[in-house]
């Protein structure tokens, strides 16, 4: 396999990571755990392939996408910011809820419980010996890559996002000087919702249709590369595509018995653990990630 | 009340509550405030006037209702009753927001600071630069830059905050009011914080700013400064404002004697005389061997910094030690590191002669240490837990049969220690948060002292309670050290440590600077000791 | 006599509002395909209690529950959050069927039944210490330790089960092991001819039992007075002589113990051997469980009984309406719950206030 092969490859895996990751780095920046990043892309997916299959088009479909997660988005803000509720909890609640919505509008829309009929996408590449040229028909690709300097861009560099840092590191300083936390909160968590439905909306429409959990996980693969990142958006980017290099590898090496698959799986997760556990470098959270009050 | 109104060329008494015309020059007039917050009454009819121009000093014990009356002014809190008034305009109740615009700035005691920005992402928050979408960041930097520069400020707007000393960092508070036009500024105690030179820059600062024309009000307690910074002085107590003076004609005796509120000693000589007679705390010290025995103890606060340096002290059998001093001097740290709950980094504590500077929390507890912590809610008391559980924390080992928590005796430690104390109701099931403050206090005493105990450490242990409720408590106090236990009394009351100390210690600056003996501890000479204006080295025991 | 009341106003006042708002939207779900919703509940009602069938599996999905449910409440009773419960399922399974296969087939039934039932305690036990280590030695957070170390194990599981191709462990081109030699679990059906065929068996009594074992712990014994102290006041707690740490690494350990024992009713009770993914869903919804049931062991039991009833009563209004109707409850349940928990209790201490003044 080429260079540029494995490039593209590796690529295309790490989309729907680097929407999620930046959109969940501008949340906790703000200060709101992103367990649902999860939830947010399987909404995204789904609201994708029926925007795309009830529009004919795909660009529909990317619009549906991100309406879904903005939905989501909002309803995690309203239930964590306005009512206070743990932000964990609402984020395994988001989670199952994104199950079982899209499964059961999957029922209401295509009467299946698997997967949506072939819905208009993006992706014209040759699988395989795909050059990187071959990604270019999928603007969603482009997008992806553009996510992370975008997120950092915000972050660092405009005043919403010196507002972000501040609300999530100390909300009563932001406060003492009139930025309205929860609306700084309200912007990062639908702004978050919004991109990692992007995610989703690239994993139907790269596959041309919806399945059933389709995120499968990739969701808390991207929260893990943002924790990795050390909640910085580039960092975390970089661990995106750290982690998608790791699972190229092992779908080249898939047969060759050389590591088991599972292992390959694992990296990401115990690189978490490792750095989350301060043994290499140091993690440093937001100071108010989580606290609701 | 009895108060020693203007015993200086005072700007006249306009503490009644008739709002009347404040006199032309003042930019600030405050009348008959009220504010009061559950039980208790911070403000009560409080007044201030500050003209324009000057640095104003507010002064008063902790808890005098300072900083509640200047957070009214600053918009964080509203009124009860009363008038407050910012350029002759009425403006009572108003938000931070308005405060800003009006050009009145607070600089808190805790700085409300970003640790992880720079100081001109600190500076420009909330009113940031902008540059089409982007924030303008060269042009923030320039902006803080200019403005640090106009006010003799040399700083580098780059850095990170978290990276600055706290002299620094409260520089940044500065400007974070004058890069919001403040013309009024309020420090909350803002030496408390610094090293001496630091406090030196922050005059030098600070009359700059006055002679730029800048108003500022200083909330302190300590003599040395209003005597050295300040123009003028209001003097508060219990909620009141009890006194104004004007800095040159008023001595630290007369302000020390108005925070305090020593009418019917006045009599007493003069604090410096007093002062002289710091030695020879022994008159006074009990036969009996030493119970608990303090030496060289060091304690680090949460940042590693030193918040309890060298020392020293011994506690005898029936003796009652008091700790004077203003809080967060480093007494919290010494009570805690005594307890276990806070590591000593260097000294050694002992208890009846056996060292137990690095016992777990439990085993100290098992030989005898018993202790009232200073913050019920969060540390004596878990609330959610009933009255009879509270009564075994800490003791939770003592309570267990072969299958658990023995239920019976736990019911009948309750229901003795509740009859004992006269803790009301006396259900033992309700939940201690159900119970009123003096009553809560009432659980954590009776838990303490009902027991077996031969040391004792009371940390402020009438804070927030009723006038009974302290009065029983000083009672079992003095019951205790006459049945020979051991006691460290700590309180921010300065007449509270009077009222029941064999012994007096003052701790200022993580110190102990004084232990003197009951008779040679008068409140006149306490109060220089707390407030820092006797000379830190004439005392030390 | 007031604080009694607001402590069970405070207690049962959110789930009921959850009830509520899950019954609208449920009703709103039902209306969208055009069904009527007093027939689909009826229907939902007829297909769990109403028969024996029905109600046995009602039980086999509450005896799984009770385990996970139990698993998250040891965890928040001590302040910690353990949403790991699906991982240490699943260790806890597939060292039962281990257990089970290392046997011989002369075990005695409950010496067989006994020591499987260990092996999934501590298994899962051993992958809730690693998280409890994690959190008090490094502080690291357990939130996100638990999520990761599920995957984990899941993974080393999948590679267990996949890997051990053919040979005594694993039935060749499938996912499970082969039946266990030793420590089934007699199922509900063997003694009670009226539930034959459904799944439920006597892991329900053992989850009961551990469930009585959690009550009595919780709040019978100082080492469960200890626990509660630093879930409620960790200040306190060290105050009282209490190491915080300890308590953590303790918590987390018995929390993920429990959710290894939930690993015995599909092994020992139902299906005789492990299969990859068995656990799925079980493990978040005992979060849901634990919240509804407010962290009391009793309420844990009810909960697991409505989501029981729940899950089970997807399978048969299917015919009416898509099952997965429920998975949308069981989303809306929680969020509703953990919603209103802290309004409820502002809304009390406001009347409180109101009342004092």
């Amino acid at each position: 396999m080429s260079i540029f092969a494995f490039a593209a490859q590796t690529i295309r895996i790490a989309v729907p990571y680097l929407f999620a990751a930046a959109g969940g780095t501008l949340a906790e920046r703000s200060g709101i755990i992103s367990l649902t990043l999860e939830g947010f892309m399987l909404t995204g997916a789904f609201c994708a392939a029926l925007g795309s299959y009830y529009g004919g088009n795909s660009w529909v479909g990317v619009a549906c996408g991100m309406g879904g997660g903005l939905v989501f988005g909002l309803l995690h803000g309203v239930v964590t910011i306005r009512y206070r509720a743990d932000q964990v909890v609402s984020g395994v609640a988001i989670n199952l809820l994104a199950i079982g919505v899209t499964r059961f509008f999957l029922h209401l829309a295509f009467g299946s419980s698997s997967n949506s009929p072939r819905v208009p996408g993006f992706s014209t590449v040759v699988r395989g010996e795909g050059m990187l040229a071959g990604m270019l028909p999928d603007p969603l690709i482009a997008l992806g890559l553009f996510a992370v300097p975008a997120v950092a861009w915000a972050i660092y560099r405009t005043p919403f996002g010196l507002r972000v840092r501040a609300v999530g590191e100390f909300p009563q300083a932001a406060e003492s000087v009139g930025v309205h936390v929860a609306r700084v909160r309200y912007v990062a968590v639908a702004l978050s919702g919004v991109l990692a439905a992007l995610g989703g909306t690239y994993l139907a429409l790269d596959q041309h249709q919806f399945t059933d959990n389709m995120s499968a996980g990739r969701g808390y693969i991207a929260l893990a590369a943002m924790i990795f990142g050390n909640w910085d958006p580039v960092r975390g980017g970089l661990a995106c595509l750290l982690f998608a290099a790791a699972e190229t590898l092992q779908i080249q090496l898939q047969g060759t018995q050389a590591i088991p698959s599972q292992f390959v799986q694992m990296i990401p997760y115990v690189l978490t653990i490792v750095a989350l556990a301060g043994m290499v470098g140091k993690s440093t959270p937001p100071a108010a990630l989580g606290k609701s009050d | 009340m009895n108060a020693e109104r203007g015993s200086g060329v005072g700007t006249g008494d306009s503490a009644d509550a008739h709002g009347q015309s404040p006199s032309p020059s003042a930019v600030v007039s405050m009348y008959g405030i009220e504010k009061r917050f559950g039980a208790v009454q911070a403000n009560r009819g409080a007044s201030l006037e500050v003209a324009a121009g000057e640095i104003h000093a507010l002064v008063g014990e902790n808890g005098a209702g300072k900083s509640t009356l200047m957070h009214i002014l600053s918009g964080l809190l509203a009124p009860d009753a009363g008038t407050v008034r910012v350029d002759g305009t009425t403006v009572t109740g108003w938000s931070t927001s308005d405060a800003i615009r009006a050009g009145v700035g607070m600089v808190h005691q805790h700085f409300m600071l970003v640790p992880t920005l720079t100081i001109a992402d600190n500076v420009v928050l909330g009113r940031e630069p902008r540059r089409g979408m982007a924030m303008d960041v060269a042009r923030a930097q320039r902006d803080v830059t200019e403005v640090a520069t106009r006010y003799g400020f040399s700083i580098d707007a780059r850095r990170r905050v978290g990276d600055l000393s706290v002299g620094e960092a409260q520089r940044v508070e500065i400007l974070k009011a004058l890069f919001r036009g403040a013309q009024i500024l309020i420090l909350d105690e803002p030496t408390a914080v610094l090293s001496p030179p630091e406090v030196q820059e922050l005059w030098r600062v600070l009359r700059a700013l006055r002679d730029g024309g800048g108003t500022i009000i200083l909330i302190t307690h300590k003599l040395d400064e209003v005597i050295e910074i300040s123009d003028r002085i209001t003097v508060m107590r219990h909620g009141q404002t009890v006194a104004r003076m004007d800095t040159p004609t008023a001595t630290p005796a007369d302000i020390a004697r108005a925070m305090v509120g020593r009418d019917v000693l006045l009599t007493v000589g003069h604090p410096s005389s007093g002062a002289g007679r710091v030695h020879g705390p022994e008159a006074s010290v009990r036969s009996a061997a030493p119970r608990l025995t303090v030496v060289d103890l060091e304690v680090a606060g949460a940042h590693h910094e030193r918040r309890v340096h060298g020392v020293s002290f011994t506690v005898a059998g029936g003796e009652i030690v008091g700790i004077a001093g203003v809080e967060g001097n480093g007494q919290t740290e010494l009570v805690e590191a005594i307890a276990g709950l806070r590591a000593a980094r260097a000294g050694r504590i002992l208890l009846g002669g056996r060292d137990i500077t690095t016992l777990p929390v439990r085993d100290r507890a098992s030989l005898g240490l018993a202790h009232v912590p200073e913050d019920r809610h969060r540390r004596g008391l878990v609330l959610d837990y009933s009255v009879a559980d509270n009564l075994i924390l800490g003791r939770q080992h003592a309570f267990v049969s072969h299958l658990g928590l023995d239920r019976a005796r736990i019911a009948q430690n309750a229901r003795a220690r509740i009859e004992q104390f006269d803790i009301r109701p006396t259900d033992p099931s309700l939940p201690a948060r159900a119970l009123s403050g003096g009553n809560q206090q009432k659980i954590v005493v009776a838990r303490e002292m009902g027991g077996e105990f031969t040391v004792l450490l009371a940390a402020q242990p009438t804070r927030g309670v009723d006038v009974g409720a302290i009065e029983f408590i000083h009672a079992q106090l003095r019951a205790s050290r006459d049945a020979g236990k051991a006691i460290l009394l700590v309180s921010a009351e300065l007449s509270e440590v009077l009222a029941l100390a064999d012994r007096v210690g003052v701790m200022s600056g993580g110190r102990l600077v004084a232990l003197l003996s009951r008779d040679a501890a008068t409140m006149d000479v306490l109060g220089l000791w707390m407030t820092g204006a006797a000379p830190p080295a004439a005392g030390a025991a | 006599m007031d604080a009694l009341r607001e402590r069970v106003a405070d207690t049962l006042l959110p789930p009921v509002v959850a009830l509520l708002v899950a019954l609208v939207a449920g009703d709103v779900l039902i209306l969208s395909v055009g069904q009527s919703p007093v027939e689909v509940y009826a229907l939902l009602l007829r297909g769990t209690w109403g028969n024996a069938y029905g109600f046995g599996q009602v039980l086999y999905k509450t005896t799984t529950l009770i385990c996970t449910g139990l698993c998250v409440s040891v965890g928040l009773r001590a302040g910690l959050f353990n949403i790991g419960g699906e991982g240490q399922l699943a260790a806890g399974g597939f060292a039962a069927a281990l257990a089970g296969l290392a046997l011989p087939a002369s075990t005695p039934a409950p010496l067989g039944i006994l020591v499987c039932t260990a092996a999934a305690v501590i298994a899962g036990g051993i992958t809730g210490w690693v998280p409890g280590v994690l959190r008090a030695r490094f502080g690291a957070h357990e939130v996100i330790t638990t999520i990761m170390l599920n995957f984990i194990i899941l993974a080393l599981l999948n590679w267990a089960i996949s890997s051990a191709d053919g040979g005594a462990l694993r039935v060749p081109e499938t996912l499970h092991t082969r039946a266990i030699r030793a420590g089934a679990l007699p199922r509900f059906g063997d003694l009670i001819p009226a539930f034959h065929g459904s799944a439920a068996n006597l892991s329900l009594l053992i989850a009961l039992i551990a469930a009585a074992a959690a009550w009595w712990y919780f709040f019978r014994t100082r080492a469960g007075y200890d626990l509660r102290a630093v879930g409620l006041q960790p200040d306190a707690a060290e105050y009282g002589g209490v190491n915080v740490g300890a308590v953590w690494v303790r918590a987390m350990t018995i929390s993920a113990a429990l959710a290894g024992l939930g690993g015995i009713n599909f092994v020992l009770g139902y299906k005789h051997y492990y299969e990859d993914g068995f656990a799925t869903g079980a493990g978040f919804l005992g979060i849901a469980v634990a919240l509804v049931g407010r962290n009391t062991p009793l309420g844990v039991g009810l909960a697991s009984l409505f989501f029981a009833t729940l899950s089970q009563g997807g399978l048969a209004i299917n015919a009416l309406v898509p099952k997965t109707m429920v998975d949308v409850l069981q989303g809306v349940v929680i969020l509703a719950v953990a919603a209103s928990a802290p309004e409820v209790r502002r809304v009390l201490r406001r009347r409180k206030r109101i009342a004092t003044a």
